[in-house]
């Protein structure tokens, strides 16, 4: 299929199959991820997952089903949890991404990285980047308030290994912690 | 995903005037960036709106509210004046989806979503609303999804939302804006059945963006429920939903409002089973009758005949548990 490469569309064009300009598809892109700004060079169709684990080194972020139907990809903008397959980087220019690599302080892990590790909150690790962050979001929201609670509202975060019991200990431990529930 | 140029559109103007052929808003992206990466839609140029100054609920004079286009589904369904006035809305956006997708996905977005019918997305088989022309795999295919009201020939899809549902029970309107001006359309006028034209999800023109949705003053907030029966209790699509509604004088109904999920191409409002219910009483029998009277001309596919008792049952359970329920907040 050919495509319009330019990054602006001029305003009439009505059958926009025609003719690809070979105007260099990327431009320069900034996101902010983890406190730190960075210019990159993206397509406007990269998704912001694959600029984290593809562009950035940033492989912390997990690719399960690239369709919105696993929660693996699971990353914060601005405080908010979403799914990071279904959003172009593009998109998120302007934000503040916290990916699970931004959640330690030096050494010091998250209150909820330590949890996760004391309760067994996993088997093979690879929904666990997904599943803290998801957290993360879901305590920021402050609707959970029981235990059905955090199950219902970590509902978009799928375990194959099934870890789910030890995952909703953990964060029923941190968020009790932290006096957000009774 | 296909190559395509973006551009991002800060004003309402700018942004219908860019929607030429060829080109789509993209919202939160949750279903069009999907449909994008599968190849079921191959548009050339995004015109993100995220940032059109759409992203507030606003009171209207007739004491109604007015939602932006650009609200998200979970900004929606927890703010007080919905929760408060209009719960219904509240849970059936709640049981949609999964948190995540909630704080990306818009109200405008949501309206806008496709069916999720395995074939349409399935690139290799014949789908008339894919290709129109090319037939409809379901109907002797896998339909265990699919519609068992007002489906035709050509499709028999079903519309995926449950805040659709909602909206068609308390009677919106659809606010959308184009280079040629503004109109409104009353939600039940929004989506449409497939008939020979299954392609058309809905009523929106290719060049025309949604503004706005507005609900009426009554909320029916004292007697309400949203029941969704799904494969599993959370993050899955409706098999059938119902939004109930009641307004109650003792056990009189005094006004009802009663919608369908999962069962037609479009939310199933059924305005002349409502009036069966007004002036009678709030029991079990009357209930099962309007039960029979909605699914009187259901027909199933095989996989899907299910769905028939399924909504028989869940309309009969939603409308004893909207009796009992009283408004909590
Ligand atoms: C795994 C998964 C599970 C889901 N489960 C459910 C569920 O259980 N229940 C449910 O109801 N939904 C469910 N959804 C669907 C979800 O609710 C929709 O994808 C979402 O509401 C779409 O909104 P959006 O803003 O992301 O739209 P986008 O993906 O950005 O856009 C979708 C379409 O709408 C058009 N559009 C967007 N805004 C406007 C506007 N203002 N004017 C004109 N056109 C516009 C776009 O051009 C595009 O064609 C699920 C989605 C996924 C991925
Ligand atoms: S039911 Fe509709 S969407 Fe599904 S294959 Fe048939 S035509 Fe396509
Ligand atoms: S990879 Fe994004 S939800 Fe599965
Ligand atoms: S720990 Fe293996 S998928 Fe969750």
């Amino acid at each position: 299929m050919s495509a319009i490469l330019e990054t602006e569309m001029l305003p009439g064009v009505s059958s926009p199959g025609v003719a690809a300009p070979s105007v260099s598809p990327t431009s320069l892109i900034t996101l902010k991820i983890n406190g730190v700004e960075k210019k990159l060079p993206l397509a406007p169709w990269t998704t912001l997952l694959d600029a984290l684990r593809e562009h950035m080194d940033l492989t912390g972020t997990k690719k399960g089903c690239d369709h919105g139907q696993c929660g693996a990809c699971t990353v914060l903008v601005n405080g908010k949890r979403i799914n990071s397959c279904l959003t172009l980087a593009v998109m998120q220019e302007g934000n503040e991404i916290t990916t699970i690599e931004g959640l330690a302080k030096g050494e010091e892990l998250h209150p909820l990285q330590e949890a996760f590790v004391e309760h067994d909150a996993f088997q093979c690790g690879y929904c666990t980047p997904g599943q803290i962050c998801s957290a993360i979001g879901l305590m920021n929201e402050g609707k959970a308030q029981s235990r059905a609670d955090i199950r219902e509202l970590m509902s978009g975060n799928l375990c194959r290994c099934g870890a789910y019991s030890n995952i909703v200990d953990a964060i029923d431990q941190v968020m009790n912690e932290r006096g957000k529930h009774a | 995903m296909n190559p395509f140029s973006y551009t991002r559109a800060y004003g309402l103007d700018t942004a219908v005037e860019e929607k030429v052929d060829g080109a789509d808003f993209v919202a939160g992206g949750t279903n069009l960036i999907d449909l994008m990466k599968e190849n079921v839609t191959h548009p050339q140029h995004l015109i993100d709106i995220n940032h059109l100054p759409l992203q507030e609920i606003e009171e209207t004079e007739s004491g109604g509210i007015r939602m932006g286009a650009l609200m998200r589904n979970a900004d929606t369904a927890y703010h007080p004046l919905v929760e408060q006035r209009y719960p219904l809305l509240a849970q059936a956006i709640l049981a949609g989806a999964s948190p995540q997708l909630r704080n990306m996905a818009t109200d405008g977005g949501n309206l806008m979503q496709r069916t999720r019918c395995y074939y349409f997305y399935d690139t290799a088989t014949p789908c008339n609303k894919r290709e129109p022309g090319s037939g409809c795999s379901a109907i002797n295919g896998f339909n265990r999804i699919h519609a068992i009201l007002g489906h035709s020939e050509s499709c028999i899809a079903t519309h995926p939302s449950d805040m659709c549902v909602a909206l068609a029970a308390l009677d919106a309107t659809v606010h959308v804006k184009s280079k040629r001006g503004e109109r409104s359309i009353p939600f039940l006028e929004f989506h449409r059945l497939p008939g020979d034209t299954p392609h058309l999800d809905n009523t929106l023109q290719a060049d025309e963006l949604i503004t706005a949705i507005e609900l009426p003053a009554k909320g029916f907030a004292d007697h309400y429920t949203y029941v969704k029966i799904r494969d599993r209790q959370s993050y899955a699509f409706a098999l059938v939903s119902v939004a109930a509604a009641l307004e109650l004088d003792g056990t009189t109904i005094t006004d009802v409002r009663l919608a369908l999920g999962g069962v037609a191409h479009k939310p199933w409002r059924d305005t002349q089973a409502e009036t069966l219910l007004k002036g009678k009483q709030a029991t079990r029998e009357n209930f099962q009758q309007v039960a029979e009277s909605i699914l009187a001309n259901a027909q199933g596919f095989g996989h899907n005949t299910f769905k028939i008792e399924l909504a028989k049952r869940a309309i009969v359970r939603a409308l004893l548990e909207a009796t009992q329920n009283e408004h909590k907040s």
